[in-house]
Formats: structure tokens, C-alpha cells, sequence
């Protein structure tokens, strides 16, 4: 059985390898696309400017996942640490040449395609923490000193990020970081400790934060003592949500988002393109689209044979889901906004192909799923 | 391979929780989504309708005002104008500056944007320049990337055709206060105007119309996507005037420079055919704000341009009062009819003696000759006998001393005093104080306006009050009628005396006014004249008949007044004429009463109603004469 399935994963052909790709989940990537579409056009008043734009990109990266998912887990795992050092590569880069955009450096452009590498960063991290971990026996996981490497590549980026300054993305990373720690077997208290060191050093940091960072807390605290200003997006995003009701205005029929009255509402606030037109049936329904494509993520990390691919799984899709849910908590004024768009439904290449990204390495871990890593019996 | 497997176990473990974890942190945003869009839902739902929908009101004209016979007196014309939307510049002192390097602006001009942009709200526009030339409009065209916020749009200004002629009595409009806006969101569009003075005033309101509502679609930025829904406003309604504009240029050419007033009623009903003022002013100043200049000019001017003297203009009546006078005492019984009195050229009271105009006096005198020589004696007598209060009774019959029923927010109530008003003042009411009043002076203060309702009662027995307003819109004004008014409370002999006096006044032999005695056959015109100290004749200067009031400065020197009416078989108008420091009714009121009233008989402004009328012909009438 073993040895079959070793052989499977290592040398099938490509088009056996096509055929183990999970092409339900796919689909379920390509409805969402398609309820973005749906949410561009409507954006967009038509196909123009956003929604065919969209299809495209989906098309795009179409291929980077299905190329991605193809690609030899091991080869993966091998290219984490290099891939790692290319993300901190980039974000020194942002540093120095970046793009100033709403106060903050954040992209860069290579070759006409404008970059976040802070977007890549988190992946390559994914990639590199369970590659640290896959090598990891029990008992070695339970070592504080063999923890202090992935803690050490986990803040350098944060920080990196921080500074951009990116605060949204930062604490998304960290989470994300956290996650794979988690899965790997890493002690309770041991993530109590740094909440603890978190919460003790909030209140220095929030000493640090700039001034549209601090803003955004306290409209986020109190969004009605400034309907005009930065509080606007808040209440504005609720006014379509709510005025949606049950049922939506219809396909079309949005006013808030028809008549400019949502503020970024082909990227952060697409949701609410949707929720206002489509009401709370539409809003559930893509909500439950989202929630199958999570719980696939965890089905393929729980399926998954090898530690790296487990964690790569877990990585990735924790860090699709808290993707989701800041953006949606952000446009319910549940959390403060922060910049933060939603996987395949919103404008923008950067975010869309490296969320396709991601999906392919899923796919990959599913692919290869039985694939036992030669490192891991190395080890042993 | 057991620490494989416990490995896996954790890991199965953590991964469940972690999934467990952020489905629900899912199901609890499905929750708040739930909250927000059907717990909350119609409130937010109101909310995105107050956003979508915005109400704008449509300024509506405002109605014109017309003459009797329609001609326009004050109406509407296109103005193109430049404004400025202080919220789409950037810079609103920068786009100022390029403005005025285009279209140079006056200090006076900048001193008003300024306090307009003070004022204002910033999305309100404030109107930089009205009625662009063409040119003008070009350049502001041409340069608009560099004038952001400026733009060029059409309102509707006053228009005033007649001018200085009827500035009085047509009044004038101005930007409204501040507060005024507050209370009538209409008032604060761009361009709107409140009546200020006289008939645009007291019908502002009517004038006015109501405002149209337009309920736009408007995007985040206010821009007007698509209009909802049109409610038409209501334009102000044309009102008609009783005023003959044809008649008010000619009563203001023969006032020409004096400073002076002279109304013109029709005696039967009470309706205003002309109201002259001179010095005037020209009431389209105020539309766009008068400069600090004008307006000192205007109100450090002895001669009061912008003061509606008719109505407002108070003077002593003199003489003009001497008809009341008689006729409190016919009806106080105090003098019979026939009744002669003797004037030796003054009359003692005590230690003061009342001197007669006359030096040498006239003798014994009845009622008709007491008015016709205009003789103080009789009339100091008269009132000796009947006392203040019965005099001050009797006038107030002819409108004197009563606010008149004009419908011009200026008019003023003068004063026909009484024992009792004296007294409220702490003072004692002497007997000399009802001799001086019996000729008028003293302390009566009465307008021109009212003097001709005085002239126009006695002539026609009615208490006909005077009135500018023929209809509003196609509502028909009550008063046109003369059976719309009540006869007078007097007897109608005594009122006939009263005529008969002032008949021989003007056309008999040795009366006050010859000068007044009109120039047309078969018609006659009935008058009296008035000369009002408005200094005290110290009793060396009269004594030792050195006085000459035409030494004296201009604004020491006696008004002259007269009242009229004609024809004096068949009482039509009635006018009163005051001219300012002119000395002696007889000589600079009479000549001009005169005047007026043949140029009154001669256009017949009664007939010319846009539903014609009844028509006085005087013309045929000398025709008849000459046929016979």
C-alpha cells in the first residue's frame, strides 16, 4: 500500500495527477468567483470596469492553482525556505521602493503588476513554519529553544509588516503563524503566555500606532460622533446592509452602492454590493459558500498523510478564513475597517491570484496527500 | 510509530478545534448579519432613503405688479449671472482673484461676496456678478479650469420700467436677512428677493408665490442622478394696481424739482390714480445691495428722496384744515349757516392777540367767505366756540388723524390732537392752543395721502378710503365700487357749504387761488389753499412788516399745500398737493394742483382699466358746450 502510494504521488503522469485534483472544491472556488462577478457588475454598473476584469484574473489564476496543485509537495517543502527568504526579500524592498498608498508603504510594482508582498509573505511563512515543523519529533515540539527559530521567522515579517505600517496584516500573520504552531502540537500555556505578553504590551503599542490607525479605533469605538469623516465608511456599509433586509433590492437595485454612498465598494465592500442586493438569504448563502470552502480546507489538511502538508493545509486555510471573517466583521462595523478585501469576490489582481495561490497549494497537499515526505522517515 | 499516531491525534485535535473555531465565528457573523438586516432592517432601510433622496426647492417668479390698465410696473428679467460654490474650490481667495482678473469687481462688490461667504453655508451658491454681458460670459467659459466652483447660471432679477416714477409707491426688494431665510427655506435660494418697501412689501407674500419641490436622486457626491418626483410650484401673483402710469409720469414732471408730493384719488372710491414724490430714487439699486455711498447720500439729503412723502411726510395742514373747522362748528351748532363774523385783522384771547394773514382784516364775513379769503380770524373764532375735542371729532370723520387703509407699511397716523392726548403729555389744554388749531397749526400733523381723503370725502359725502390695489391675481380687490362705501357721517348741507366755499376759493373773484382755476370749458375745479409755518413768526418781525418769508433759508420757509376736487358739479377726483418749504400754498401749490388735475380731467385715468369703465369725457363734454 505504502509503497503504491508512494509511487502514486511521485511519479504519476500529469494527467493522473489531474485527475486526483479535487475538482469539487475547485467548482466551489469558481462559484464564489462568480458571485464576485456578480458583485463587480453591479459595482461597476456592468461588466465595465470590474467584473470582466475579474472573470480574467479568475482565468489567470485558474492556471496558477491547477500548475501549483501539480507541483510535487516535496519540491514544495524543499523551496519553503528559500520562498521565505524571497517574502522578507520583497517586504525589504516595499521598505525602500515601495508605493506610498493611503499613508502606507504596501505594493510594489514588478514589471506593471503591482505586488503586496506582504500577501505572499503569509503563505511563504505557512510554507516555512511546517517545514520547520514536519522535521519535528513530539518531543522536540515541546523544547521551548527549538521553538525560538519559528518564533524568531514569524516576528521578523510581522514586524516588517508592522512597519509599513499594516496593522490588519500583521496581526493576520500572527495569527496565521499561530495556527500552524497550534496544529503543530505546541503547548496551551505556551500560547497563553504570548496572549499575556500581547495584552501587556498593547497599551505601549497603541503609543506607537499612527494617527489614521488610532482613528480607526476610535471610530470603530464610537462611529456616530463622526458621520462625515472617518466614521462614513462604517455607517455607511451598515445603512447597505441593513436597507437590504431579508429579501435585497434586487440585482441592480442596491441604492447605497449605485449611488457612491459605499466607500470602496469594488474592493473592502464588496460584501456589501451583495448583502444589500441580495439581502440576508444572499448574504447566508454565500456566507455558507465560504464555510464549505473552509471546511474543505480542514477536510484536506485531515486527510493529508504528512506533517508539512497537514500544516500547509491548516496554514492556508486559516489564513483564507480570518481573510473572510476580518473583512466581513470590518464591513458589519464589527471590527475596525482595515483595508482588508475578500478572497475572490473582490477587485484586485494582487490579492485574487495570490488567494488562487494558496488554493493551488491546497490542492497540492490534496494531490499529494499520500505522499509520505522522505525527510519525515529521515528523521526517524 | 505510537508517537506517530499521537502526533496525529493532537493534530486531528487541534485542527477540529480550529475549524470548530472559525465556522463559528462565521455563524456568529451570520448572526450579527441577521441583527443588522431584518432586526434593524426598516431603520436603515430609512436611512439609505434619506441618503438617496434629496428635496429641492423650485424658486418660483414672483409676480409682477401692474397700473390699471396692466402695464407693467415692476416685473422679472433673465439675469445671467456668475456664482461661486465656495465648497468646489479649493481655495476660495485664489478662484476670487482669477475671477476678478477676468471681470474686475469693485471694492463695494467684494465687500458684499465677503459677507456673503460669511454668511453662507459653503454649498450655497453666492452670486459674484449679475447680468453678464455676453463677453463676459465667454471669458468665464473659457477659463472654468481655472475658476473651479465658478459657475454661470440664469436667475430672474426685478425690473423696475418706471423707475424713480412709482419707486415709492412700487417699493423694492432686497436679499433677505438671515433670520428671515431661517424661517422660509425658500428665501434662501440664490437670487430670491423680499419685498422692502411700499407694494412689494405689504404683498410680498402674495408676490411671492409658493416654492416648488423637486425630489432628486442625488449620489454620495450630491449630484443629481434622476428626479423623482416634480411638485410645480405656484408663481406669485400679478397684482393690479389702481395706479395710471401715465398719470404718475406727467404728476411727476410737474412736482419736477421741488421737493414735494401730490395724490391723486378717484373721490368716488377711494383708489389712488397717482402718488408722486420728488426728489425719488431708483428702487433697482437695492436688488443687488446699495453701496455705502448711495445710501448716505440718500439719507443725508434734506429733501429725503427715500421717504414716500405722500404717506409719510407730516405736515401741519394749515388752511386745508379750515373746512373741518366749519364744519365741526356747523355741526356743534356753534356757528349757524349764514352767520357772519367779523375779522378786524387779529383776534384778542386774554393777553394774546391772533393776528389774520390779512393785516388790515375782511370785515364781516360768512362761512363761504371766511374760506374763500381763507381768513384766520373767522376760523380762530370758530374754534374758539366748538373747542379742540369737537374739531378733532370732526376730522377724524374726513380720515385725519386715523391711520389711512393704504397698503403701504410706510404710512404714518399723524396727529390730530385732543384735550385728552394734551393732558396724557402733562400738560394743560389753553384756549389759545384751539384758536391756533382752528388754522390748522399747532400741533396737527397730518400726511398728503390723507389730506386728499379729507378733499375726496367732502367731495363725494363718502368715507371712501384710499386704496392701491385693484386685484390680486384675478381676485377682484374690494372698494372698487363706490356703493362699497359707507356715506359719510356728516349732514349734507353742511358738506355742500363746504364745497360752495372752496368753489369760490378758486373761480371767484377775490378768492385765495385764482392760479388753481382750471383751463377747461364746462369744467371746475374746487380747492384750498394751506401755508404752514414751520418756524414761529417772532411778533417784532410781523409787526414791524419786515417779515418776508422768502428771505428766509429754504428749510425755515412755510410749506405750501393745496387740496382739490373736480368737476365740481359731479365730484370725481380729489387731490392733494404739498411742496416742501414752498411758501404759499396759493402761489406754488395752487398753480401745480392746477396742472395736475386739468392733465387728471383730461386722460380720464378712470377709464383706463383693463375692463374700460365708465368714462368721465371731458372732452365731450366741451364738445356739448361748444355744440349748444
Amino acid at each position: 500500500m505504502m509503497e503504491r502510494r508512494l509511487y502514486r504521488g511521485q511519479t504519476f503522469g500529469i494527467v493522473a495527477k489531474l485527475r486526483e485534483v479535487s475538482w469539487l472544491y475547485v467548482a466551489l472556488l469558481a462559484l464564489l468567483a462568480a458571485v464576485g462577478y456578480t458583485a463587480l457588475y453591479s459595482a461597476g454598473g456592468g461588466p465595465q470596469p470590474f467584473a470582466n476584469r475579474h472573470a480574467l484574473r479568475f482565468v489567470v489564476g485558474l492556471v496558477i492553482l491547477v500548475a501549483t496543485a501539480l507541483t510535487d509537495l516535496r519540491l514544495i517543502q524543499r523551496l519553503a525556505w528559500p520562498l521565505y527568504a524571497l517574502g522578507v526579500g520583497l517586504l525589504l524592498m516595499v521598505a525602500r521602493f515601495g508605493h506610498v498608498g493611503k499613508g502606507a508603504q504596501r505594493w510594489i510594482e514588478i514589471g506593471g503588476f503591482q505586488l503586496q508582498p506582504s500577501e505572499l509573505m503569509k503563505i511563504f511563512l505557512v510554507l516555512a513554519l511546517a517545514s520547520w515543523f514536519h522535521r519535528a519529533s513530539f518531543e522536540r515540539i515541546g523544547n521551548p529553544l527549538f521553538l525560538i527559530p519559528p518564533a524568531l521567522a514569524t516576528a521578523l515579517p510581522v514586524a516588517l509588516i508592522l512597519k509599513q505600517p499594516n496593522l490588519g496584516t500583521a496581526i493576520i500573520t500572527a495569527l496565521v503563524a499561530g495556527a500552524v504552531f497550534f496544529a503543530a502540537g505546541v503547548r496551551w500555556w505556551k500560547f497563553a503566555l504570548v496572549a499575556l505578553l500581547v495584552v501587556l504590551a498593547a497599551p505601549i503599542a497603541y503609543h506607537h500606532l499612527h494617527d489614521y490607525q488610532r482613528a480607526r479605533i476610535e471610530t470603530f469605538l464610537h462611529p456616530e460622533s463622526d458621520p462625515l469623516g472617518t466614521g462614513y465608511n462604517i455607517i455607511q456599509s451598515k445603512i447597505a446592509l441593513g436597507s437590504g433586509g431579508l429579501w435585497g433590492k434586487g440585482f441592480l437595485n442596491g441604492t447605497q452602492g449605485r449611488l457612491d454612498f459605499l466607500p470602496e465598494k469594488q474592493t473592502d465592500f464588496i460584501f456589501t454590493v451583495l448583502a444589500e442586493e441580495f439581502g440576508l438569504i444572499g448574504a447566508l448563502a454565500v456566507l455558507f459558500l465560504i464555510t464549505l470552502i473552509i471546511a474543505g480546507g480542514y477536510v484536506i489538511a485531515l486527510r493529508a498523510r504528512q506533517p508539512f502538508g497537514r500544516l500547509v493545509a491548516i496554514g492556508i486555510t486559516t489564513n483564507y478564513s480570518l481573510y473572510v471573517f476580518v473583512n466581513l466583521a470590518m464591513v458589519m462595523g464589527v471590527i475596525p475597517v482595515g483595508g482588508v478585501p475578500l478572497p475572490l469576490v473582490s477587485h484586485g489582481g494582487s490579492a485574487l491570484l495570490t488567494a488562487m495561490f494558496g488554493f493551488g497549494l491546497l490542492l497540492s497537499v490534496e494531490v499529494h496527500r499520500d505522499a509520505a515526505a522522505e525527510s519525515e522517515r529521515e528523521t526517524r | 510509530m505510537r508517537r506517530d499516531t499521537r502526533r496525529t491525534n493532537v493534530f486531528t485535535r487541534r485542527a477540529l478545534l480550529l475549524g470548530g473555531i472559525e465556522v463559528l465565528a462565521l455563524g456568529g457573523l451570520a448572526a450579527k448579519l441577521y441583527q443588522v438586516q431584518v432586526l434593524e432592517g426598516t431603520r436603515y432601510a430609512l436611512l439609505a432613503e434619506s441618503n438617496r433622496i434629496s428635496a429641492r426647492l423650485l424658486a418660483p417668479p414672483r409676480g409682477r405688479l401692474l397700473d390699471r390698465a396692466t402695464t407693467p410696473l415692476a416685473g422679472n428679467r433673465m439675469n445671467w449671472r456668475a456664482v461661486l460654490v465656495a465648497e468646489q474650490t479649493s481655495d476660495v481667495a485664489e478662484t476670487l482673484a482669477r475671477f476678478s482678473a477676468l471681470i474686475p469687481l469693485s471694492d463695494h462688490e467684494r465687500a458684499r461676496i465677503d459677507r456673503e461667504l460669511l454668511h453662507s453655508r459653503r454649498f450655497i451658491p453666492i452670486i459674484l456678478r449679475d447680468f453678464l454681458e455676453w463677453e463676459e460670459m465667454a471669458q468665464i467659459e473659457v477659463n472654468a479650469p481655472d475658476l473651479p466652483g465658478v459657475l454661470i447660471d440664469v436667475g430672474t432679477t426685478r425690473l423696475y420700467p418706471f423707475g424713480q416714477t412709482l419707486a415709492h409707491v412700487v417699493g423694492y426688494v432686497a436679499p433677505p436677512g438671515e433670520d428671515e431665510a431661517e424661517d422660509e427655506p425658500m428665501l434662501a435660494l440664490p437670487g430670491m428677493r423680499i419685498g422692502r418697501a411700499a407694494m412689494e412689501k405689504f404683498h410680498d407674500l402674495a408676490l411671492r408665490g409658493k416654492a416648488g419641490l423637486v425630489q432628486v436622486e442625488v449620489n454620495a457626491a450630491g449630484r443629481v442622478i434622476r428626479e423623482i418626483s416634480r411638485e410645480e410650484g405656484i408663481p406669485g401673483a400679478d397684482i393690479t394696481l389702481t395706479i395710471d402710469s401715465g398719470l404718475q409720469q406727467d404728476v411727476m414732471q410737474t412736482l419736477e424739482t421741488e421737493s414735494a408730493s401730490a395724490v391723486v384719488l378717484d373721490a368716488t372710491n377711494g383708489e389712488v390714480l397717482a402718488m408722486a414724490t420728488t426728489p425719488s430714487f431708483d428702487p433697482s439699486l437695492f436688488n443687488s445691495g446699495v453701496s455705502q455711498a448711495q445710501w448716505n447720500e440718500w439719507t443725508k439729503n434734506r429733501q429725503t428722496p427715500l421717504i414716500n412723502k405722500a404717506v409719510a411726510g407730516l405736515y401741519a395742514p394749515g388752511s386745508t384744515f379750515k373746512m373741518v373747522v366749519a364744519m365741526a362748528g356747523l355741526s356743534a351748532r356753534t356757528i349757524t349757516p349764514g352767520e357772519r363774523i367779523f375779522c378786524p385783522g387779529y383776534l384778542d384771547l386774554g393777553d394774546t392777540r391772533f393776528h389774520c394773514w390779512s393785516r388790515y382784516g375782511h370785515g364781516a364775513l360768512d362761512l363761504r367767505g371766511g374760506l374763500k379769503n381763507s381768513c384766520d380770524v373767522f376760523f380762530y373764532e370758530v374754534a374758539r366756540r366748538t373747542g379742540i375735542d369737537a374739531i378733532a371729532a370732526m376730522a377724524k370723520r374726513f380720515g385725519l388723524g386715523v391711520r389711512p387703509a393704504i397698503e403701504l407699511p410706510e404710512a404714518r397716523t399723524g396727529l390730530v390732537p385732543t384735550r385728552a392726548w394734551r393732558e396724557g403729555h402733562g400738560h394743560h389744554w389753553n384756549p389759545g392752543d384751539t384758536v391756533v388749531h382752528g388754522i390748522g397749526q399747532g400741533f396737527l400733523q397730518l400726511t398728503p395721502i390723507q389730506l386728499a381723503t379729507m378733499a375726496a370725502r367732502i367731495a363725494t359725502g363718502r368715507a371712501v378710503e384710499p386704496h392701491l390695489t385693484r386685484s390680486i391675481g384675478a381676485t377682484q380687490s374690494p372698494g372698487a365700487a363706490p356703493g362699497d362705501w359707507p356715506a359719510l357721517d356728516v349732514p349734507a348741507p353742511f358738506l355742500h357749504m363746504v364745497r360752495e366755499g372752496m368753489w369760490a376759493v378758486v373761480n371767484e373773484p377775490g378768492g385765495t387761488a385764482p392760479l388753481a382755476r382750471l383751463d377747461l370749458p364746462g369744467v371746475q375745479l374746487a380747492g384750498k389753499t394751506g401755508s404752514t409755518q414751520v418756524r414761529h413768526v417772532s411778533r417784532e418781525a410781523r409787526e414791524h412788516g419786515h417779515f418776508n418769508s422768502e428771505n428766509l433759508p429754504w428749510e425755515f420757509r412755510p410749506h405750501a399745500l393745496f387740496v382739490a376736487f373736480a368737476p365740481y358739479d359731479a365730484p370725481r377726483y380729489a387731490l392733494a398737493v404739498v411742496v416742501e418749504h414752498g411758501n404759499a400754498g396759493a402761489q406754488r401749490a395752487a398753480p401745480l394742483a392746477r396742472a395736475i388735475m386739468t392733465d387728471v380731467l383730461l386722460r380720464d385715468p378712470a377709464g383706463h382699466t383693463p375692463d374700460g369703465g365708465a368714462r368721465l369725457a371731458v372732452r365731450a363734454g366741451a364738445a356739448g358746450e361748444a355744440t349748444p
